[in-house]
């Protein structure tokens, strides 16, 4: 579905994004960890439009969207989040719902009730007439997963959806990340919270300095010597195997 | 019910205040309304703020002006003319400078730019007759969009402010309004739901220029005198972006509140100076008066007088 191709973006001399592929299927959910500053959010960006990439390609559905901006990303079938949220702060959460349900319909009635649907269904019911920014940081990480969701995507991009929440949190939003996934549409998802990659994913690729250095299922990934060196440091995986870390 | 009851008001306003005086205030704050609610739909809604959206005032001005006086076109037929004119100036600017990605602080300086080139544009050029301005034969009959008795120009202007009222309302109800809305908020996540926002703010400037264009003709129908820094004038830019903040950007009454609260205040303060003894200059006195007015709304009011109805009533929800 989603095809990703020796991907690359630089900022000055320092490659984010480097020659990076990945492939999505059509009935996944896919999973992109890697430590902090290793590039995630970047390529998500750069599938997604925000950012130009220097080379590389995207194809989604066959088709090539590479270099594409935003809002075509978004009309192919592409929604994102953001990992730092971005409500429209003094819009009420129905009215930041409807933005997105608007995406395929111009008619406000059902705009508004594809809105009101997709808010109940990820549990921001009972704060429809509220101010985006009255919401807590659990309930502007949903309302970035209501408005993508209300644009009836195809794939949906989440940007670390669970970071910052509680466990109890954590578990609703893998139960409802889940819930979007039966109802047909691909996820791929940054996440650090590896209780829901573990969860979720089937598979799991690993970005560290701006390159795939793993990928398979999460059990796999979790016993791979270069992942933990790329989280925990070098030599991290070797003094592992002689039984315990002693840091 | 209330919507009916404010128009009736509006409508009776020339026969309880029946002074040439009255009418040509009320004019003057119907007016300043509308000229705000053009401004509104673009810096209330999709938070482009303008600092010289006189421009599209002055461009349409010129246009049925010259139109009629260089081409004896009738001003009723030169009228749609000036608001095609300043709807051009809206997408002509909205083109350049967002194809530029020039936002926030740097779109108000291009705005308040243009209006000024506009000024020495019109200062220079021999069609505009220059600094000297172009004077409009008097000849008052309604065929000829004149009109001798001051209340067909408040009536008019009436027209025009609930035409541009209904237009906003229309915004706060329809997928256009939510999408300038959603820009004006976060153009990011706008455009991350599918919102092309070049398109949309384009859009939102080119219906903003037109009707602040016809405009233009209004004025010079009514006081049958046009020059250049009535149609550039920094002061109207001033003054549109005013009316709109103090009654509330962004909502469908706050122009129409701002610009009646702002001349009630002017037409006070500016016979303050004549009553107190010993100030012999009235004019700084009552601009002071004036400025600390403003600056008690803005500084309590952030939303506008709007903003005091709003509160209100979600207060009352809340109980």
């Amino acid at each position: 579905m989603l095809e990703v191709r020796a991907l690359s973006k630089s900022f000055g001399g320092l490659a984010a994004v480097d020659r990076v592929s990945l492939d999505v299927g059509h009935d996944e959910i896919v999973a992109l960890i890697g430590p902090n500053g290793a590039g995630k959010t970047t390529l998500f960006a750069c599938i997604a439009g925000f950012i130009e990439a220097d080379a590389g390609s995207v194809r989604f559905l066959g088709s090539d969207i590479t270099g594409l901006p935003p809002h075509r990303i978004c009309a192919r079938g592409i929604a994102r989040t953001f990992q730092i949220t971005q409500p429209f702060a003094r819009l009420s959460v129905l009215e930041n719902v409807m933005v997105g349900a608007y995406h395929t319909t111009r008619v406000r009635r059902d705009a508004a009730d594809r809105a009101e649907e997709v808010a109940w269904q990820l549990g921001l019911g009972p704060q429809l007439d509220m101010r985006a920014d009255a919401l807590t940081l659990a309930g502007r990480k949903r309302l970035e997963l209501a408005r993508a969701l209300a644009t009836r995507p195809k794939l949906l991009l989440l940007d670390e959806v669970m970071a910052g929440l509680n466990p109890l949190e954590v578990e609703d939003v893998v139960a409802m990340v889940r819930a979007i996934r039966a109802g047909g549409v691909v996820v791929l998802l940054i996440e650090h919270v590896m209780q829901a990659v573990v969860s979720l994913a089937r598979r799991v690729y690993v970005l560290s300095n701006g390159r795939i250095i793993a990928n398979g299922s999460p059990a796999a990934i979790a016993a791979d010597p270069g992942v933990i060196e790329a989280y925990l440091g070098h030599g991290a995986a070797a003094r592992l195997q002689r039984g315990g870390l002693h840091a | 019910m209330l919507a009916v009851l404010g128009v009736l008001a509006l409508a009776a306003y020339p026969w309880v205040f029946r002074s040439n005086y009255a009418i040509n205030v009320g004019f003057l704050i119907l007016f300043a309304a509308y000229l705000g609610q053009t401004w509104n739909i673009a810096g209330g809604f999709a938070g482009q703020t303008s600092f010289g959206h006189v421009v599209f005032f002055g461009v349409g001005a010129y246009t049925s002006t010259i139109l009629q006086t260089a081409y004896g076109m009738n001003p009723w037929i030169a009228w749609p003319f000036a608001a095609l004119a300043g709807a051009f100036t809206g997408w002509l600017i909205g083109v350049l400078s967002y194809r530029a990605g020039l936002k926030g602080s740097y779109f108000a300086l291009i705005t308040l730019a243009v209006a000024e080139v506009g000024r020495v544009v019109a200062n220079s050029l021999p069609i505009t007759r220059g600094g000297l301005g172009i004077l409009v034969r008097a000849d008052h009959r309604a065929a000829n969009f004149q009109f001798k008795d001051p209340i067909w120009f408040y009536y008019l202007a009436l027209a025009l402010c609930l035409l541009a009222m209904l237009i906003v309302w229309r915004l706060t109800r329809t997928r256009f309004g939510a999408r300038l809305a959603a820009i004006r908020e976060n153009e990011d996540a706008a455009q991350a739901l599918g919102i092309d926002s070049f398109r949309e703010k384009v859009k939102c400037l080119t219906l903003s220029g037109g009707l602040c264009g016809a405009g233009g003709t209004v004025y010079v129908q009514k006081y049958l005198y046009l020059d250049p820094s009535i149609a550039f004038g920094v002061d109207k830019s001033v003054e549109m972006l005013l009316v709109t903040m103090i009654g509330g950007a962004g909502t469908v009454l706050g122009p129409l509140i701002g610009s009646g609260v702002l001349h009630v205040v002017g037409e006070i303060t500016r016979d303050l100076g004549n009553s107190l003894p010993g100030v012999s200059n009235a004019q700084p006195l009552s601009i002071i008066v004036y400025g600390a007015v403003l600056i008690a709304i803005v500084a309590w009011l952030p939303d506008g007088l709007m903003g005091l109805f709003s509160r209100r009533s979600k207060d009352a929800r809340r109980a």
